[in-house]
């Protein structure tokens, strides 16, 4: 599928719910079953500036691939990363950078995550862009 | 006055959010602002805004009163024994930097040390460091006790003819708990040592009489007691203040200014340069006022001690939880819970709390060196004000099980 399509599909799965602790259920679920990150690849190295709570962020590149794996200690956080794998990891470096990440404002995130966690966020987004830019 | 009468003059407190009932228990962060407060700053805003102490029309006396009515007001609410003791600053973080600089251009030295509580807030912890890092001078951290208490023991410990100044809080934000201020000032005072005391939260809750505790230097946030944003107060001893420089130059600070020298205008002029945030530090007269108010009212006092005795006892029922600062003594603690539970990461409840309407902090609440302490990345906090109720308590706590459940 192509980000867009991905994109299209977190959309669908978020408009389900109307309310807002439900969507966090959602995203809480989502974090428990985040695929298992190397306790050796939480180094600093990995580590995610601008999170209250502490993200970590591996990239491997495969036949011009982007593949993300992360975790963090905070479970919504981790939910939250979860859905940006979903949508981007698999996908080219040119077509990492081609999103506009609207995806993030479109279920209503963003506004509704308090100003750290959102901070959070942007820095999340902006390591997997600069992982991109690094990998063009 | 009741708790209902009370709420009547804080609009905010009926507000929804995602269209629950709001309830706001983030008060040791900054607490609501009451009609009066508001009415003044609007008033003023509107009829008297003009730049104070300079010039000779109506509009310039107005707001030079206010102000000046303001300091009063702080005076008053301090029992400072003399006006020119107030200073206005942006809040108590600038208080305590001004004192860092300017005590410190004055009285510390590379062979200086400067006694500085480990449970502080940051604004009364990396001002000093900065000095220290500056003038080369050495910082040793005063410990609190197993309850959470500063130990007057490590005090005598740390006390030595190099010491310079001891900094302390009144109350810890993330503990709550008094201090024994008065018996550190007494100590530092018979070695010899001035005291500055954080009063950002002890003022909230305490009839703080500086002539009684025989402080130095006392500093306070107006946002916090239903006052204005932007406007804090620095109390400090006429002799003191005296022999420091000022802080920042320009404005209405000066005496005489000539291309070869510039003099400095007299206390409490000296340390407030520049156009000062006139019509929100006015606006801190009825805040203060309220608080008073407040603190002498029977009614309300029983209605608050009932709350924060009924909070205390649903809280020490939650499973896994772990609260921070001793819980024994009533008299010594306020109505600031910081806690962690097990297993729960504090920043995904605080998230789920604010979806259920109730505000809360968490993180490290600015007192990293005291998360450390305890070992923890960062905790919850709970902090309520006389406006709250048992109806409020009964949704935080319902609140914190549906998350709790939401999360395990």
């Amino acid at each position: 599928m192509t980000i867009k399509e991905k994109e299209q599909q977190v959309i669908e799965d978020f408009s389900i719910y109307d309310e807002w602790l439900d969507k966090y259920e959602y995203i809480i679920e989502l974090g428990k079953s985040l695929d298992s990150y190397p306790e050796e690849m939480k180094t600093d190295e990995h580590l995610i500036k601008g999170c209250q709570s502490r993200v970590w962020l591996n990239t491997e590149v495969k036949d011009g691939k982007l593949y993300f794996t992360a975790d963090s200690d905070a479970i919504i956080t981790k939910g939250i990363i979860s859905l940006l794998i979903s949508i981007y990891s698999g996908q080219s470096a040119a077509d990492i950078l081609a999103s506009d990440f609207s995806v993030v404002q479109e279920i209503g995130l963003k506004d509704n995550l308090s100003p750290t966690r959102a901070n959070g966020l942007v820095s999340m987004i902006e390591t997997i862009r600069k992982m991109a830019a690094l990998n063009v | 006055m009741n708790t209902q009468e009370l709420r009547k003059i804080f609009p905010i407190l009926d507000s929804k959010v995602y269209g629950r009932k709001l309830v706001y228990f983030d008060n040791a962060a900054t607490s609501q602002r009451p009609l009066s407060v508001v009415d003044m700053m609007y008033d003023l805003n509107l009829h008297h805004n003009a730049n104070i102490h300079r010039a000779v029309h109506k509009l310039s006396a107005d707001a030079t009163d206010a102000y000046e009515n303001a300091r009063d007001a702080a005076r008053l609410f301090l029992n400072a024994e003399d006006r020119r003791q107030i200073i206005f600053t942006s809040g108590t973080t600038a208080a305590i930097n001004l004192v860092a600089y300017s005590f410190g251009s004055a009285f510390v030295d590379k062979d200086s040390e400067i006694i500085v509580g480990e449970a502080e807030h940051h604004s009364n912890f990396v001002p000093w460091q900065q000095l220290a890092l500056r003038t080369g001078a050495n910082i040793k951290y005063l410990r609190i006790d197993d309850k959470g208490y500063y130990s007057l023991d490590s005090l005598r410990s740390l006390l030595g003819p190099k010491t310079k100044l001891v900094c302390v809080n009144h109350a810890s934000n993330v503990l709550g708990l008094l201090n024994p201020v008065k018996e550190i000032i007494q100590i530092c005072h018979q070695a010899g040592v001035p005291v500055l005391v954080d009063g950002a939260q002890g003022a909230v809750h305490c009839k703080v009489d500086v002539q009684d505790l025989d402080c130095d230097f006392y500093a306070f946030s107006a946002h916090k007691l239903f006052g204005p944003t932007g406007v804090g107060v620095l109390y400090g001893k006429t002799e003191l203040l005296e022999q420091m420089p000022p802080f920042l130059c320009g404005g209405e600070m000066v005496g005489t200014v000539s291309l070869e020298k510039t003099t400095f205008a007299p206390l409490p002029m000296k340390f407030e340069a520049g156009t000062q945030n006139f019509v929100n530090a006015a606006a801190i007269s009825p805040a203060l006022e309220l608080l008073s108010n407040i603190l002498n009212d029977k009614e309300l006092d029983t209605e608050f001690e009932q709350l924060k005795a009924y909070f205390l006892e649903k809280l020490r029922q939650v499973p896994g939880i772990t609260l921070y600062g001793d819980t024994s003594q009533a008299d010594k603690k306020l109505p600031i819970y910081s806690f962690t539970i097990e297993g729960v990461h504090h920043e995904d409840l605080a998230i789920l709390l604010d979806k259920m309407g109730v505000a809360v902090r968490s993180g490290q609440m600015c007192a990293e060196p005291l998360m450390n302490h305890f070992g923890v990345s960062g905790m919850l906090r709970a902090s309520l004000m006389q406006y709250n109720t048992m109806e409020e308590a009964d949704i935080f706590f319902s609140a914190l099980e549906r998350a709790l459940e939401m999360l395990k």
